[in-house]
This record gives C-alpha cells, structure tokens and sequence, in this order.
C-alpha cells in the first residue's frame, strides 16, 4: 500500500523532456536542457563547487588575511592538524552533539504532537494551523533579539524573570552564566518555537494520506483508538516521513549559527563549530587556511553521520510490498 | 535555511541541503564580504568631481553628530572627493572582508587596531614620513601600538580609557569606600547589591575574560615581552582568575543586562551602582546622574597597582590601494595637520582623550571634574594593545577565563592549554 509521502513530479530544473520532439528539433531539447539547467549549474559551480575547492586549496597553506596565498606558504597537512588538537574547536563539536541531543527528538516529538492534535481538530482548523505555522516565516535573528532582549534577560523587567519574580525567586541571568545552563532553555525554545510549524505541516499532510479504511478494520478487530491504532498504525505507516524530517531536523541543527551567535556570542561554553569557524576565518583572526580545514573537517563529520543515519534508518528505501 | 520551500523527500532534495551546508561553510568568506559590502554601503553622495576619488571607513560611532562631523571632515578636504563608509554591526568582519576586495570597493583610509597579520600581508603601509615634526607629541603607548619591527604604521584619532563609573551617594549610603583593591570591589559590590540594583556591572558576554589584561598588567607583567616572548606567570594568572571566579559567584555582578558595558544605559538606569564603561559614555553618565558621577581606575589584583585600558582607535592606510599617495596626503591633513578637526572630533560628541599632548593641556572639557581625573588615571595606570597579540591569543586567555571562571575547570590545565595555543602562534609568527 502506498502511503509515503513521497511525491511524484519530477525534481524542477531537471527538465524532463516534454512531448518527444521531431527528430529535427532535437537541437531544441538541448537547448530547453540547458535552459532550464544552465542557471542552476552555474550558481551551483560559483556558489558551491568553486568555493569548496577552493576552500580545500586554502586549507593547505598558511592564509591569514588573503585568499590567493603564495607558494612558499605551503604548509602540508599542518592546519589540519593544529584543527584536531584545538581543544575549542573539539569542544564546539561537543556543544553541537548536546544541542542535537536536546533539539532534535523534542523537534520530532512537538511537532509531531502538534500534527496529531490539530489533525482531529475540527474547529477553526486553518486558523490553528497558521498560528504554529506562522513562527517559521521569522528569521533565527529576529527571534534571537526578542529572546534575548525581552524575555530572557538577566534584569528584574524581563519576561521570564518577572514571572520568577511573582513566585518570590531570584533573577537568572540566563544566557551569561553556564552552571546552571540555563542558556541551553533558551536556546532550544527558540529553536523549537520556529521550526516545530514546518516539520508539523509535512506530518499533517502524512497523517492525511493514511487511509482510513486502516483505523476501521482496527477498530472492527477489536483496537482500542488511541494508543493501540497510534503504535500499531498511526507510527507505522507514518515510517518514511518521519524518517525524513528526522534527517531534515538533524541538518537543521548542523546549521546553527544564527540564534548562537545572536544570542551567546563568542563564549567557550556555548560555541557550534560554525560560529568557532566564523571566528577563525572572519573576524579579526582572518586564519582562512586554518579555518578552510576546519570547515572541510566538519562537512566530512556531517556527511558521515548523514549517510550514516540514512543507512541505519532506511532513508529514501522504497516501501515493501 | 534547510527547511524552507524543500517539502519534498528526494534524495536530490537531500544531497541539495547537504551542499547548501557545505556551501554555507566553504563560502563563508566570499559570501559575508559580499553581504558585508552590500550592507555597508552609504556614501555622502559625492564622488564625481574631479580629481582622485577616497573612500573612507568609520565604525559606527554612537555619539549623535559624529558622521555628520566625519562627512564636514571630508568635504573639506581640497585635493581629492572623499566619500565616508560608515560600518555599522560588525566591523571587524566588514573591514576585514573589504581588505581583501577589489579596486572601487575597498576602502583606501580606514580606522581599525594594528596587528601584525595586517603588515605581514601586506594590507597596510607605513606612515613614518608622516609624524615629521609631531612624534613627540604622541605618547609613547600610542606609538607602540602602532609600531610594527620599528615602523609606525597607523595614527592614533582618539584615545579611550576605560574605567569603572560609580554613583557616590549610592557608595556613601552604604559607608563603603571607592574601591582601590579587589577584595574592596567585591566587599564593596556585595554590600551595594540590593534586590533591584546590582553592586557591578562588567559586561554581559566579557564579564569574566576582559579582567584577564587587568590581572596581568596589574602584577606589573605584560602580554608578550619585547622579544615576543610570553610576558605573564601562572601564579598571577591563576591567583586573579579565582578571584575573578570568586566575585562571580558572589551574586552581586549584574550578568544579562540588556545591553554590553561599552553603553552606559545599565548605570543610567540604576541597574548597578558601579560600572565599567568608556570615557565616551561620559557626557551622557552625567546628563543622567548630573554631580552624582566618579570613576576610579580597575583596582588591582593582589596587591598589584590599579590598571587603566586606553582603548581607542587609529587610521591607516590601505597598501593595496590604488591611490596610497593621496590617502598619504588626506590622512596626514585630517589627522596630524588639521588640529581643530581633531580636537571637534575628540571633544564635540562623545568624550575622547586627544592624542597629541598639547591639545590635551588646551582642552577645557578634559580640565576639570570625572574628566580629568580620566585622563590623569589614563596616564598614570594605562596600558594599551600590543600589535603581536594576535585574535587568536586573545581567544585563547578568554577561552581559559571563561572556563576557569563560569565552568570551573582546573586553572592549571586551563593556563597551560593556552599558553600552549599562544605558543603555537608564537612560533608559527616569529618561529
């Protein structure tokens, strides 16, 4: 039975040839080809394939301050190694892997709650769904400054102080202080409130595919509604879109840059790779070979634990039948 | 964004995001120069005169009238059309990233901190034929931190100490004493803190790395040596941190304020009784507390002297510029001939100490009251930047702060993991 939430039109872009053309005019399928490819080639060679190998050909010189390093600048393997025995750049691996850990199963677990529950709303249905929806459309550094500015500032008029306040507690200065790491809170909730609308939508549009003959037979041999059909139907035939969101969570968080930076700045104890890297390239260090490892390091790191999860969880497998 | 618009589960959708991060990593510094660029650009609307065109960068200052003041400057000027960038964010990043740009959207004059990676790749020229005639007029740490292998290399616009800022009836309420050691400061602190108002304001990010400098010069050592050799000892180091530690712990520093200690808005409005700021924020501490305003230099650690950081700001001369001569020729007539653009640009916003000694004894809003008490503990306790101490070894100390401080980690293992990374540059500079 087919029920994955796997589309079927073709990927855009590819342009798949449309009604097969006179032999004559095949010039013309190639030109459309290209039409229709060329742009998205060219961005992907400019923005993408150019920069990182030009990244690796950083990464192995002595570039501070300059990206066309001179020959006698050669420094072998050198930045990769000085990379590795960097305890802050191993640390913002650290901080990455507790941020994972926290943010993504409460992302699947929320936003997959939220699904089931506006799924059997009934009322004013399209207005809930905007409303979890409509956080996404923020942007990480809008959310950030509200956060941080107003409501989990460290001084007796912020938000979630105030609400300490009214049960007699002191202020927390929750982003500064690292025991208790209370920052973290801020952090995740942040993270959630934004992207739990959109992992919601595509397992709304899941649930919606499950058909419901399914519930019905269950229910016709004796299956209790509610946690019965949800462990024995709901999760199983949800298999393949939460795998992908899963993935899709997990890719998220390797991104984090925007609310760190926003929110922590250039702490040791709250700093990813990406804002550690940020530091080393840009900025005043301007260690662009140094930091062109580093980067290389961590999209290895990613690319591994992407293929990695996909094996173990069957990402993109076709559904038995 | 990974998530927007990508609905579909594909593995073409998939190996899509994994390129957007790789790209977002490799790109890095193509792309932020370019968004720094495009964010950045403001000019006065000059520029097709004839002649030589300059382009001239400023960080956002926050002082009301400054760009205007930065835009007369230029207007000014005769013998070239002169059009202000003014940075506002990040400048560093902006400045760096515009360093490494092409002809037309570099700058050729720009204000910044001299480090020695700027001269060694060849990014600034030096300016010694410049200061004919005024070099004693400098003082020596404005000429040293501007010095590179005995070249002078920049030119100091304006100084600004930094200091603690205190309301005295808050202090005299209390029967505490301005504090002159640490102990003082933290007895002090945690007697001033009361349910509403903190006893000290350091920073919200740095109120534990930025007291590294003031550890190390007030036990009278330095950050490298003359020969750039590593000038600080454990013993000092570790003994300050722990206090540092201790005062965090303490309850009476002010952490989370809304904003950084470089704006007095957390003593303007009673966050805390005593904070460190700027000489810059001087005139708008004192519109707010009126008489109610001192300072006192950073009392010192163990016994040590009180220390002073004479921040500030220098202008160079962008080498890679394809009109050095002229930016030669302007930077010298805004910044060494033109006394009374310097003296406006120091006195007439904010409050900046003027570089150039003998504008200083005619400067009649340095001569009295908080002031000149700023720049006399400016003169007596003051240090400031060392070329050679690189982004990288300052990473390092604020690394080894922040862990020994709030994380508590074993300040040995933290001292001698960055020593060990000061080193590394060390070597990898000079070695």
């Amino acid at each position: 039975m087919a029920v994955s939430a796997e589309p079927a039109a073709p990927e855009a872009g590819t342009g798949g040839p449309a009604p097969r053309p006179p032999r004559s005019g095949r010039w013309r399928t190639t030109l459309a080809f290209w039409y229709f490819v060329g742009p998205f080639l060219a961005g992907l060679m400019i923005f993408t394939f150019i920069p990182v190998l030009w990244s690796a050909y950083l990464s192995f010189f002595e570039a501070r301050n300059t990206v066309t390093p001179a020959a006698e600048d050669y420094v072998g393997f050198d930045n990769y190694v000085r990379m590795f025995q960097d305890d802050a750049f191993r640390d913002s691996l650290v901080t990455f892997t507790v941020f994972a850990a926290f943010v993504v199963p409460l992302t699947f677990a929320s936003s997959l709650g939220l699904a089931l529950m506006l799924n059997r709303v009934r009322l004013a249905r399209a207005f809930f769904r905007s409303v979890f929806f409509l956080p996404f459309a923020c942007s990480y550094v809008v959310a950030s400054l509200v956060w941080k500015m107003s409501i989990f500032n460290g001084v007796r008029y912020g938000m979630a102080n105030s609400i300490l306040d009214l049960f007699g507690l002191e202020d927390v200065p929750w982003l500064f202080d690292p025991s208790p790491p209370w920052y973290w809170l801020v952090i995740v909730t942040l993270r959630l409130w934004i992207q739990c609308g959109f992992y919601m939508i595509l397992f709304i549009a899941a649930l919606q595919q499950i058909p419901e003959q399914l519930y019905e037979a269950a229910y016709v041999d004796g299956a209790k509604p509610g946690r019965q059909t949800f462990w024995h139907i709901t999760l199983p035939q949800l298999r393949f879109s939460a795998v992908a969101v899963l993935m899709l969570i997990l890719i998220a968080a390797y991104q984090a840059f925007d609310e760190f930076i926003n929110l922590i700045g250039n702490q040791a104890y709250a700093r990813p790779p990406l804002v550690y890297l940020y530091y080393t390239s840009l900025g005043t260090q301007q260690d662009l070979g140094l930091g062109s490892a580093g980067a290389l390091i961590l999209a290895l790191i990613i690319a591994i634990v992407t293929l990695a999860q996909g094996k173990i969880l069957g990402f993109g497998k076709t559904e038995e039948r | 964004m990974v998530a927007s618009g990508n609905t579909r589960f594909s593995k073409n959708a998939l190996a899509a995001t994994a390129l957007n991060r790789r790209r977002m990593l490799a790109l890095g510094g193509l792309t932020a120069g370019a968004g720094a660029l495009a964010a950045c650009g403001s000019n006065t609307g000059r520029g097709d005169g004839d002649g030589v065109n300059l382009s001239q960068w400023y960080h956002q200052y926050g002082e009301a009238g400054t760009q205007q003041a930065a835009e007369k400057y230029a207007a000014a000027y005769e013998d070239a059309n002169v059009t202000i960038n003014w940075v506002p964010g990040d400048y560093d990043t902006a400045l760096s990233s515009g360093l490494l740009a092409g002809e037309g959207e570099a700058p050729d004059v720009f204000e910044s901190h001299l480090n020695r990676s700027m001269v060694e790749s060849g990014q600034v020229v030096a300016l010694d034929d410049l200061y004919e005639g005024v070099l004693d007029d400098f003082t020596e740490g404005d000429l040293a931190r501007n010095t590179i292998d005995g070249k002078l290399y920049g030119i100091r616009m304006i100084d600004d100490p930094q200091f603690l800022y205190y309301r005295p009836s808050l202090l005299e309420a209390k029967g505490v004493e301005p504090p002159t050691t640490f102990e003082d400061l933290m007895a002090g602190s945690a007697e001033l803190t009361t349910g509403d108002v903190k006893g000290l304001f350091l920073g919200n990010d740095d109120s534990a790395t930025k007291l590294f400098q003031p550890i190390v010069f007030s036990a009278g050592q330095t950050l490298l040596t003359e020969d750039n050799q590593i000038g600080f000892d454990k013993d000092a180091v570790i003994a300050g941190a722990l206090q540092v530690k201790e005062l965090h712990e303490s309850g009476s520093l002010l952490i989370g304020a809304p904003t950084e200690a470089w704006d007095p808005t957390s003593i303007i409005q009673e966050l805390c009784a005593i904070q460190w700021c700027g000489l810059w924020a001087m005139p708008q501490i004192i519109e707010a507390h009126g008489e109610d305003v001192a300072i006192i230099p950073f009392p010192g650690f163990g016994g040590g002297t009180p220390t002073v950081f004479n921040g500030g700001w220098s202008t160079f001369v962008n080498a890679k510029s394809p009109h050095v001569e002229e930016a030669k020729a302007f930077t010298k007539w805004l910044w060494i001939d033109h006394e009374e653009f310097i003296q406006d640009w120091c006195l007439s916003y904010g409050f900046h100490i003027p570089p150039r000694l003998s504008m200083r004894e005619s400067a009649e809003a340095l001569a009295d009251g908080p002031a000149a008490e700023a720049v006399r503990i400016s003169e007596e306790y003051g240090w400031a930047e060392n070329p050679n101490w690189t982004p990288t070894m300052e990473t390092a100390v604020d690394d080894m702060m922040t862990n020994i401080v709030l994380e508590g980690n074993d300040p040995e293992a933290e001292f001698d993991n960055a020593v060990g990374t000061i080193q590394t540059e060390l070597d990898s500079i000079f070695g």
